[in-house]
């Protein structure tokens, strides 16, 4: 049995302490916005937060889970349901292609703004680098990523923090 | 230059990622008959094959293509919509059934030769595609960069038209006064004399009794409002919030999950399974083997050895006991085979040239090679690619005795309907498909054999099964592009002028025009010979252009070295009677500035490929430090006739070059005991944030025939690369991937190159 804290709401599982919280996501929570890409951690389509950072969630046995709080693509909208700014920036840029690897690119973005609201380039290299995505839209989540971040700094200018 | 067939040009396109769209065709006469029933819903009226209204006047075109990526349907309903005089905010999309109504090439072919009146110089490639069609009954492929400028062109644009006129007329009838007095605008119709105004939707159940016209007239594009604007792609919003659904998101009632490995050595059979192990651990419910399989057609030929799967209730568990499960293959000999002993194959059948066959033969190549003052030669070489898709191969079955359900994302839904129907001995109106966005596809998801291995298993188990592949699987059991050798020869007079062409290459596929060059050059003598390997053949994108154009635009650009000119002003030269080809090269210089000096260490590389009726021009540059390639900026210039939505065009191309730049930097399947030696991203590696350049990509609206954009970015990136390697560090790379050059050069000494790295 493991407990922990999904999106905002208690759930308790019972299965394999062993089996990687990608597949307990997946197949026993329902939660499909996360996705399988490599099992290996190489590729970061699974990318979920842990306690507010970045994991791989196919490499995290769900026992490591133990009252956590875990956030998936789908707990990433505020919750009066409004997109997350990153979110809106990925519109705003037309960033998804293929989409599949898009979850966890988000996911990336999410927790580096959460810690360091204004990334340089350097940062965007090391925090997204772990991100495959095999359409090719690196350039447009960069855009994105600082889109946001010209936000951020805009309202910093006007006196309120966002971040 | 070579008289290209008409079949040539367009199995291109099938082959090419693959596949003709047309299976589809606008359905002469009232369509309901035979697809209302599929489509059409509660208060929906079927106006046309592709176009349905409701009573709130909302209008959704039914689009005969995938969803992949490529972002086409939201421009196919542009182009729709833009006929129509639709309101784009009562546009919707959906994707037509897997239903033999939206892949009739008999009626498609009626409709052309009845004859909607294509301008005179489009006539052979419609015929072509016709043509082709007629080879691959039950296509509804997505590939070939063919949407937009097949079914687009030519059939949604049509459907939009044809049925504005019908609504015209339905109205002119209606309100009696004549049609030519009926203007249309965002969804309505207007009789300005009489002040009358209504929706399509008030006339479209009248409209729906009428038979669609099949010469409509089409707009000029100086008329256009929707198409060449750059719309929102509709698919996004459900890709940025976990919604959009993939074939992997679906669950049935009851389902069990699958993992598969099909025989490591490409077409091995199971000799023996030791599964009692296996079938003791827990949460494994069946241990099942499939038969080899193999397909044959235009579209998806292909053959597979046996494979196993393990099923259980949860995927891991399925896979966990999969990597521990004991087979005996039977290899059949082929453990030999190892890319060394395939590139020596390739190296001794080149050289033996036997039965090799020409692609082009102009001049006299003895005497040109005599008159030249300067002669090169060179191989160049490719590795087997994969394709790598993010989404690995997965689908879910459900199969009774006399019926079968699928849901998957692929790019051919007719056709692995027909694979799994033949595969299970049903009718195929027995098997229903269901169609998803694929994550990724690049020519992999025109193969059913995924489909097929959870068919077969669903059938063994007798409940819902949901296949899914690991990445080692995807990896190991891809179709793959080919590797490929090709040696030249080139001869320059006393003057540098280019005089003499001569190329032998490995195993021609599609399109049949990827080895040429562009140039004028006298003596050309262009030609191949077989030399086949047991490894899986696939349409990876682009196809034979994302080897030849590596080869030929590399190869070019020795020859101006050689001759001690400018890259850029070399082709320039050999381009006078082409001019859209020479106004891309001419912009792509512009906006790259190519006369521009660099630092040292540092390169730049030009190349220009047409493919799938675009051109593309592009120039690379680099940083070359300590051996190591950094690939600061690519540009790119497109003429695709018509960008039909720029922003989509854009990012096709910025897409294309990623893809290219990955398999030029680092994509490299070998061999290795018959088998594929890779298997994760560890060791099959793709571009990633921290190495991706700088992209700028520039439409040119040429007016001419629209052409592709999802395959024409890929084949000039690799030798624009390799090209401006070769500015930097004077060092020619001929076999790829760059990653594994020795490009260490005596500037490494210089302690400005030795900066840039730091």
């Amino acid at each position: 049995m493991t407990t922990f804290t999904l999106n905002g709401e208690v759930r308790t599982v019972n299965t394999d302490p062993e089996t990687p919280a990608l597949w307990v996501i997946r197949e026993q929570l329902d939660l499909t916005g996360t996705k399988f890409g490599c099992g290996m951690a190489q590729c970061g389509a699974c990318t979920i937060h842990v306690n507010g950072r970045a994991q791989r969630a196919c490499i995290t046995p769900i026992a490591a889970l133990e009252g956590a709080s875990i956030t998936t693509i789908e707990g990433l909208k505020s919750e009066d349901g409004s997109l997350h700014a990153l979110q809106q920036a990925w519109i705003d840029q037309q960033v998804p292609q293929c989409g599949y690897c898009q979850s966890g690119q988000l996911m990336s973005a999410a927790a580096l703004l959460a810690d360091n609201p204004n990334p340089s380039d350097a940062d965007i290299d090391t925090a997204m680098r772990g991100n495959v995505c095999r359409c090719g839209m690196y350039g447009r989540i960069r855009s994105a990523i600082k889109q946001v971040v010209g936000t951020s700094f805009y309202d910093a200018m006007e006196g309120s923090q966002n971040g | 230059m070579g008289k290209w067939t008409r079949r040539g040009v367009l199995s291109a396109g099938v082959l090419g990622g693959t596949g003709l769209v047309i299976g589809i065709a606008v359905r002469p006469g009232n369509p309901t008959e035979a697809a209302g029933h599929l489509v059409a819903g509660e208060g929906e009226n079927l106006l046309h094959i592709y176009l349905k209204i409701d009573a709130e006047n909302r209008a959704t075109a039914i689009l005969p293509h995938s969803e992949m990526g490529q972002g086409a349907q939201t421009a196919l309903t542009q182009m729709l919509a833009e006929e129509l005089d639709a309101d784009w905010d009562l546009m919707s999309f959906e994707e037509a059934p897997a239903d033999g109504a939206y892949a009739n090439n008999a009626l498609g072919r009626a409709y052309l030769f009845k004859g909607v009146n294509f301008p005179d110089a489009v006539v052979p490639t419609v015929d072509g595609l016709m043509l082709n069609v007629a080879d691959a009954i039950g296509m509804q492929v997505t590939g070939g960069s063919l949407s937009i400028r097949a079914t687009g062109q030519y059939f949604l644009r049509a459907a939009g038209a044809s049925v504005r006129e019908m609504l015209v007329k339905t109205a002119s009838k209606a309100w009696g006064v004549p049609e030519t007095e009926i203007r249309t605008a965002k969804s309505m119709l207007h009789h300005d004399g009489s002040g009358r105004s209504a929706p399509y939707s008030e006339f479209a159940a009248a409209a729906a009794e009428m038979t669609p016209s099949s010469t409509p007239k089409l707009k000029k594009a100086s008329q256009f409002s929707v198409m060449g604007q750059s719309k929102p792609r509709h698919d996004i919003p459900s890709k940025v919030d976990g919604t959009a659904m993939f074939a992997m998101d679906v669950k049935r009632p009851g389902m069990v999950y699958a993992a598969v490995r099909r025989s490591p050595v490409f077409g091995s059979t199971i000799r023996r399974i030791d599964d009692t192990a296996v079938r003791a651990m827990p949460g494994v419910i069946d241990v099942v083997t499939i038969g080899s399989s193999s397909a044959s057609g235009i579209v998806g030929a292909y053959k597979a050895g046996d494979s196993v799967a393990v099923v259980a209730d949860s995927y891991w568990r399925a896979e966990k006991a999969l990597s521990v499960l004991n087979v005996d293959w039977d290899t059949g000999g082929k453990e030999t085979v190892s890319s060394e002993t395939i590139f020596a194959q390739f190296d001794r059948d080149i050289s033996n040239a036997v039965d090799r066959k020409h692609d082009v033969v102009t001049g006299d190549s003895d005497v040109a090679f005599n008159n030249a003052s300067t002669i090169l030669t060179a191989d160049y070489r490719v590795p087997f690619l994969a394709h790598s898709c993010m989404e690995p191969p997965n689908a879910t079955a459900e199969v009774s005795a006399d019926h079968a359900e699928i849901w998957i994302g692929c790019q051919n839904p007719l056709g692995f309907r027909q694979h799994i129907a033949a595969e299970l001995g049903l009718d195929e109106e027995k098997v229903t498909l269901h169609n998803y966005f694929m994550g990724g596809g690049f020519g992999r998801k025109s193969n059913a054999d995924y489909g097929l291995q959870a068919a077969v298993i669903a059938r063994a188990v007798g409940r819902p099964v949901q296949l899914v592949y690991s990445r080692a699987e995807d990896i190991r059991q891809d179709f793959y592009r080919p590797a490929v050798q090709s040696r030249f020869k080139a001869g320059l007079d006393a003057d540098g002028k280019l005089i003499a062409w001569q190329n032998t290459y490995v195993e021609k596929h599609e399109p049949i025009e990827a080895p040429l060059i562009p140039y004028s050059v006298a003596s050309q003598d262009i030609g191949h010979v077989a030399s086949p390997t047991h490894v899986p053949f696939g349409a990876w994108r682009s196809v034979d252009h994302s080897q030849h154009g590596f080869f030929t635009e590399s190869f070019i650009d020795e020859a101006a070295h050689a001759a001690g000119r400018d890259p850029f002003e070399f082709r320039v030269e050999m381009l006078k009677d082409k001019p859209r080809l020479l106004a891309a090269l001419k912009r792509v210089a512009k906006e790259a500035d190519w006369t521009r000096p660099l630092e040292e260490g540092r390169g730049r590389g030009i190349s220009l490929q047409e493919s799938f009726g675009s051109i593309v021009a592009q120039v690379v540059e680099v940083t070359v430090s300590n051996g190591r390639t950094w690939v600061d900026r690519v540009v790119s210039v497109i003429d695709a006739g018509y960008a039909v939505s720029p922003d989509g065009t854009k990012a096709q191309i910025e897409s294309g070059v990623i893809y290219g730049l990955s398999a030029a930097m680092y994509g490299e399947i070998t061999i290795e005991n018959g088998a594929v030696a890779q298997s994760s991203f560890s060791d099959y590696d793709a571009i990633r944030m921290h190495d991706s350049p700088v992209i700028e990509t520039h439409i040119i609206n040429s007016g001419e025939e629209i052409g592709g954009a999802g395959e024409p970015g890929t084949p000039g990136v690799a030798p624009a690369l390799a090209n401006a390697i070769f500015d930097a560090t004077g060092k020619r790379v001929r076999t790829l991937p760059v990653m594994k050059a020795d490009l260490r050069s005596d500037a490494e000494a210089s302690p400005a190159v030795a900066a840039l790295g730091a």
